[in-house]
């Protein structure tokens, strides 16, 4: 995934098409104020420098899927992994809950449910019957969508034919009104996203810790 | 030999606790049950309604219970370890030690575990661990060290009392089949003393490595991970080191019960407090040594993210805890146990529950403060625990003392047939023994 910071207006879109997409639940704001709000991809507010030269600049972050994960190592149960898409899963029913990746991730991109899943009622039709609701007690992050993944490949298979790039984005990046949001294959050197994490503009969060993240942002005087 | 020639008399005041119970005891377990229960109704509250009821929060998903895991777990290191230590270097004074030593670590340990399974989103989920195992991670290494460590204490708590047990059998008159059952047919003959003493030698050499290992795989739950201030080479060391610390002072609390509380100043004397607790002033040094050598080299390494942890601690959020940590582990212990005059059985008492509220603390000021401070910037949150978890530790430390209340009206507290050894033989092995070192006189 790349996500040019360049053009992204912070509108948040991604945020909300991800609750939608993949039942997270609502908590209210009561557990809010307390700091236990899920959201699979959050904006982060990094502010730099002191004032008055101060900057300030919003980061949408989802889960970085790294490829030297610090959460999947530590996890007891393998509910957690780096799948052979290079995505880093989690196993929802079989999680114990005991928030050792939580506490691992450099990048907080994991969250817990505290309370049982909630939601209004009106919102309970509306929910997406591709994505398994979790329980209380587990863990849950990120997946870059990867039930519209299942889906694009069934879809490939039945039509007999190989898997095209556009076939699969996650539900934020299809949300994104500025188009500041890529998603692709980076093995692949021809697709977009590929052309774009080698731009001058690309760097990834943290590099230092050899998480190898798979996230990429692009942004002008980073 | 022949264990007839001991009379009920001999020693009768080690017998006296099982012999009869007074009211104090039921008046203590009655307050103690009362504890637990109480910390019963907290967890299943939790259980009910989800780890929200606790103060934690995100990205604060470590709190009391880890911080009582690690502590509990190093409380559990007073025992076997001291105890093997003292019975491998044949220092006698550990006779009537050893016993009330063996049995904080058994007992104390499952309240590690316990605190840990407590902890757990889902507890129902947590036989996972076996099913799906996965080596890679730290905690699974503590699930396997931790088993080790308890079969293994286990055993050598059970082989000292074997002789003692078989005393009960012949004398006690109450639950026959009881000690005749564990008393695995003790005669007392040479060779089953013999087999005994080899049996205790073998596992007290075991027990060390194990000791040590267990506490070091604790502090790798948080040293394997990248987070500032976890990820520390000296927290293995640093971490065994203040188990010791901690589970001596454990140790000479429990002595100054036991001892006021049974009558039995002539078993434990002034002397032995006096020892331990040079033991524990040598383990303050070290603390103090540790945890100076742990923030000096953050402190000038001075790594913006490592420094927000760093002053979080030493003028921040958590500078009461921290602050608080190095009163009581180290302020006030320190000059109690540096003079002999105030190396008493009161003296060390002090000194000893200074250091475990301390040493709670500080596992408390390790846990929390680098969660508080993530590497991405975090809204401000702040940790308060809740009543549940209140419950929950003082329940803990309540069901730990029940146990070991029980235990003491069970079994001997004191290893009556090692003290017995000792007035037997041990004058006379000592003897020998010094004249092995001494220049001068010659011994073939």
């Amino acid at each position: 995934m790349v996500i040019d910071l360049d053009k992204c207006s912070a509108c948040q879109a991604c945020v909300v098409a991800c609750q939608a997409e993949n039942n997270v639940p609502i908590i209210g704001p009561e557990e809010s104020s307390k700091g236990r709000t899920i959201h699979w991809i959050e904006l982060i507010p990094y502010i730099e420098g002191e004032y008055p030269h101060i900057k300030a600049r919003l980061l949408p972050r989802p889960c970085m899927h790294c490829d030297n994960p610090p959460c999947t190592k530590v996890c007891p149960v393998f509910a957690t992994y780096l799948n052979p898409e290079g995505l880093v899963a989690q196993i929802n029913h079989r999680c114990i809950g005991c928030r050792y990746c939580t506490t691992a991730c450099p990048y907080t991109v994991k969250y817990f449910n505290w309370y049982p899943p909630e939601w209004p009622k009106e919102m309970k039709g509306s929910l997406n019957r591709d994505v398994s609701i979790r329980t209380k007690g587990v863990v849950e992050k990120c997946t870059f969508c990867s039930h519209r993944l299942l889906r694009a490949k069934e879809k490939a298979k039945i039509e007999g034919r190989d898997l095209l790039p556009g076939d699969y984005v996650p539900a934020c990046v299809q949300a994104c009104p500025s188009g500041a949001m890529y998603f692709g294959d980076l093995n692949d050197p021809n697709s977009v996203v590929s052309t774009l994490s080698r731009e001058r503009r690309a760097f990834r969060l943290m590099e230092e810790l050899g998480t190898e993240p798979k996230v990429i942002y692009l942004s002008e005087g980073m | 030999m022949e264990e007839k020639q001991f009379s009920l008399e001999e020693d009768a005041l080690l017998f006296n606790p099982i012999r009869k119970t007074g009211k104090p005891f039921y008046l203590a377990a009655s307050i103690l049950v009362a504890i637990i229960l109480w910390a019963v109704f907290a967890y299943l509250n939790q259980y009910r309604h989800g780890l929200g009821i606790t103060g934690l929060v995100r990205p604060v998903f470590w709190g009391v219970y880890i911080t009582n895991f690690v502590f509990f777990i190093g409380i559990s290191h007073a025992g076997t370890l001291i105890s093997a230590i003292l019975r491998l270097v044949k220092a006698e004074w550990r006779r009537s030690i050893t016993r009330s030593a063996e049995v904080i670590t058994v007992l104390v340990l499952f309240f590690g575990v316990g605190n840990i399974l407590m902890d757990l989103g889902r507890p129902d989920r947590a036989l996972n661990i076996i099913a799906h195992a996965q080596f890679r991670s730290p905690l699974l290494w503590d699930v396997s060290s931790i088993t080790v460590y308890l079969t293994a204490s286990s055993i050598y708590l059970f082989l000292p009392l074997i002789p003692d047990i078989a005393l009960l059998r012949d004398y006690a008159g109450k639950w026959q089949w009881f000690y005749r059952i564990f008393a695995l047919g003790w005669r007392g003959t040479e060779r089953q003393h013999r087999l005994l003493e080899k049996g205790i030698a073998v596992m007290a050499i075991l027990v060390i490595p194990i000791a040590v290992s267990v506490h070091t795989v604790v502090s790798f739950v948080f040293a394997m991970t990248i987070q500032p201030m976890w990820h520390s080479a000296i927290f293995g060391p640093y971490f065994v080191a203040g188990a010791i610390f901690s589970g001596i002072a454990a140790l000479i609390l429990a002595m100054n019960v036991i001892r006021k509380v049974y009558h039995l100043e002539d078993y434990l004397r002034p002397v032995h407090f006096n020892n331990l607790g040079i033991l524990l002033l040598v383990m303050t040094l070290l603390w103090f040594y540790f945890t100076f050598t742990e923030y000096i080299t953050v402190y000038y390494g001075s790594e913006p993210i490592q420094m927000a942890i760093f002053w979080s601690k030493f003028t921040g959020r958590f500078a009461l805890y921290f602050w608080g940590m190095f009163l009581f582990c180290f302020a006030i212990p320190l000059p109690i146990l540096s003079f002999k005059r105030t190396r008493t059985p009161v003296g060390t008492l002090i000194a000893s529950a200074s250091i475990v509220i301390g040493m709670w603390l500080e596992r408390f000021v390790i846990v929390v403060p680098t969660l508080t401070n993530p590497r991405l910037p975090n809204e401000t949150v702040i940790y308060h625990p809740t009543w549940i978890e209140w419950s929950v530790l003082a329940g803990s430390v309540s069901f730990f003392i029940l146990l070991y209340m029980v235990f003491t009206k069970v079994f001997p507290i004191v290893s009556i047939w090692e003290v017995r050894e000792g007035r037997e033989k041990s004058m006379a092995e000592v003897q020998e023994r010094i004249k092995t070192y001494l220049p001068g006189l010659g011994v073939e």
